[in-house]
């Protein structure tokens, strides 16, 4: 949860809530960007930014991305990431 | 140098260990006298291990391993409070993955809702949000948990859900902050300590100057580093360098990542979501001062001490940690996890007895999984 993973904002999907689609490792996640979106919101389409659980946090350029990518792939934590995403996207769906 | 085949680039790596070998020479330092550095986040642990830093760099160097992992310093006490709300029929309990193999005095989050509470695992304190959203006749509690990197996440979510209008989320929080732990320890007149290597999501949220008290106050250099080996590698270096010279200095060798004054839009909704509390239970550390935060008034609707009674609303507590568990001297560089008389025998990762077994960031972990206690507990 602490270290975060690199994404590639592609598209935003709520202005009034700042939140962006965002492409991580192949996979595509809502996420908020009001961390980084400091000028028009618009303007961070197409940037890459280090998304911790689910909020972009930092802009990062796409060599450091890739190059985080493979960091946080050698720990174990890139997987660790996709899978706690998709337990999230389940635990929506989740009947008590 | 088994491991040295693994980095990006095994000549950079290779350089760096040879400058690294040169001024722990020109400082003096042994196997016997060693410079005592030491790695404040978690995740740093982890990597040290994985890519086996500790070994490759000369014996004149330990690594202390810091209190920088979130889900390690969570007390018992904190643990049995979520239970407790996570059983109350009405609410959803929402966590990180992370925190739910933590033991309280009783069970873990994962043996509580093996008994029936409704604990979910998210990603995102926005996913929480949604079901909140989604199941407006439940109370939605989000366990809020992490140092400065995670804070802001909840801070956004708490300003989003107060300007919804969102009446059943609410966070049970426990955002502790990092330099005040570190103010404890360098405090501690039984610590030796040399350096620091400061910990880098952490600081691209609050910037480099926080750590400024090390430098002026302690006299001890910092460098905020990555998290690649060879962010780690150049880091050490940089630490040894200012040794050597006698300098202490904040250095931010992770400046692509982090900016000298932090990012603007997480600090200001800190500010505003969040306030210290006089005191926080950390564990193996005790109470610090001013190392957690808690929820301010105005957004108190959101705050499920506040709106359930418990933690330090319900008054104090005081739960020991588990008998024969020695967490608190491995967090504080006392001991190595391997003297501890349960590790790999009553505390594994798959049964962790305390909370540094836990998590992949956990000093205990990491021992186990890369030092070969995993092979010879399986004999």
């Amino acid at each position: 949860m602490c270290l975060g993973i690199p994404g590639q904002i592609v598209a935003i999907t709520d202005e009034a809530r700042m939140m962006a689609m965002a492409e991580v490792s192949g996979v595509r996640r809502e996420v908020n960007v009001a961390p980084i979106a400091t000028g028009t919101l618009s303007d961070v389409v197409g940037k890459w930014a280090l998304i911790h659980v689910g909020f972009a946090m930092a802009e990062i350029d796409e060599a450091e991305a890739a190059a985080t990518l493979e960091a946080l792939r050698g720990l174990g934590e890139a997987q660790e990431t996709l899978e706690a995403m998709a337990a999230g996207d389940a635990a929506l769906e989740e009947r008590a | 140098m088994k491991y040295a085949d693994e980095f990006r680039d095994p000549v950079a790596a290779k350089a760096l260990l040879d400058a690294i070998a040169r001024v722990v020479d020109q400082i003096g330092a042994t196997a016997e006298k060693p410079v005592h550095i030491m790695e404040i986040c978690g995740g740093h642990t982890h990597a040290i291990f994985r890519y086996g830093l500790d070994k490759l760099t000369p014996a004149g160097i330990e690594f202390i391993h810091g209190p920088g992992c979130p889900v390690c310093v969570l007390p018992r006490s904190r643990v049995d409070e979520c239970i407790e709300l996570a059983e109350r029929p009405e609410v959803i309990f929402t966590t990180f993955g992370d925190a739910m193999r933590v033991p309280g005095t009783q069970k873990s989050l994962m043996q509580a809702k093996a008994d029936g509470a409704d604990i979910r695992m998210v990603y995102s304190p926005l996913d929480a949000l949604e079901l909140a959203r989604r199941n407006p006749d439940r109370e939605v509690v989000f366990f809020g948990l992490g140092f400065e990197t995670t804070t802001p996440s909840t801070a956004l979510s708490i300003q989003q859900a107060a300007r919804e209008g969102l009446t059943n989320f609410t966070v049970f929080c426990n955002h502790i902050t990092v330099p005040p732990p570190i103010k404890a320890l360098l405090d501690d007149p039984h610590m030796v300590l040399d350096g620091f290597v400061g910990p880098g999501h952490v600081s691209m949220v609050i910037g480099v100057h926080p750590y400024d008290f090390i430098t002026k106050d302690y006299g001890k250099p910092i460098v905020v580093a990555g998290f690649e080996p060879l962010d780690l590698l150049q880091s050490v270096l940089m630490v040894l360098e200012q040794i050597r010279d006698g300098r202490a200095e904040v250095q931010n060798q992770y400046a692509r990542v982090v900016p000298e004054h932090g990012n603007a839009v997480s600090i200001a909704a800190i500010e505003d979501v969040y306030e210290m509390r006089p005191t926080f239970e950390w564990r193996g550390l005790g109470e610090i001062d001013e190392s957690g935060l808690r929820i301010r008034d105005q957004y108190k609707a959101f705050d499920a001490e506040e709106k359930f009674g418990i933690g330090y609303a319900a008054g104090p507590r005081d739960v020991e940690d588990p008998e024969g568990c020695a967490c608190g001297q491995v967090m504080t560089g006392r001991m190595k996890p391997v003297m501890c008389p349960q590790f790999g025998k009553g505390c594994t990762p798959e049964m962790p007895l305390g909370a540094l077994m836990v998590s992949s960031e956990g000093a205990c972990a990491a021992y186990y999984q890369y030092g070969g206690a995993r092979a010879v507990a399986a004999k």
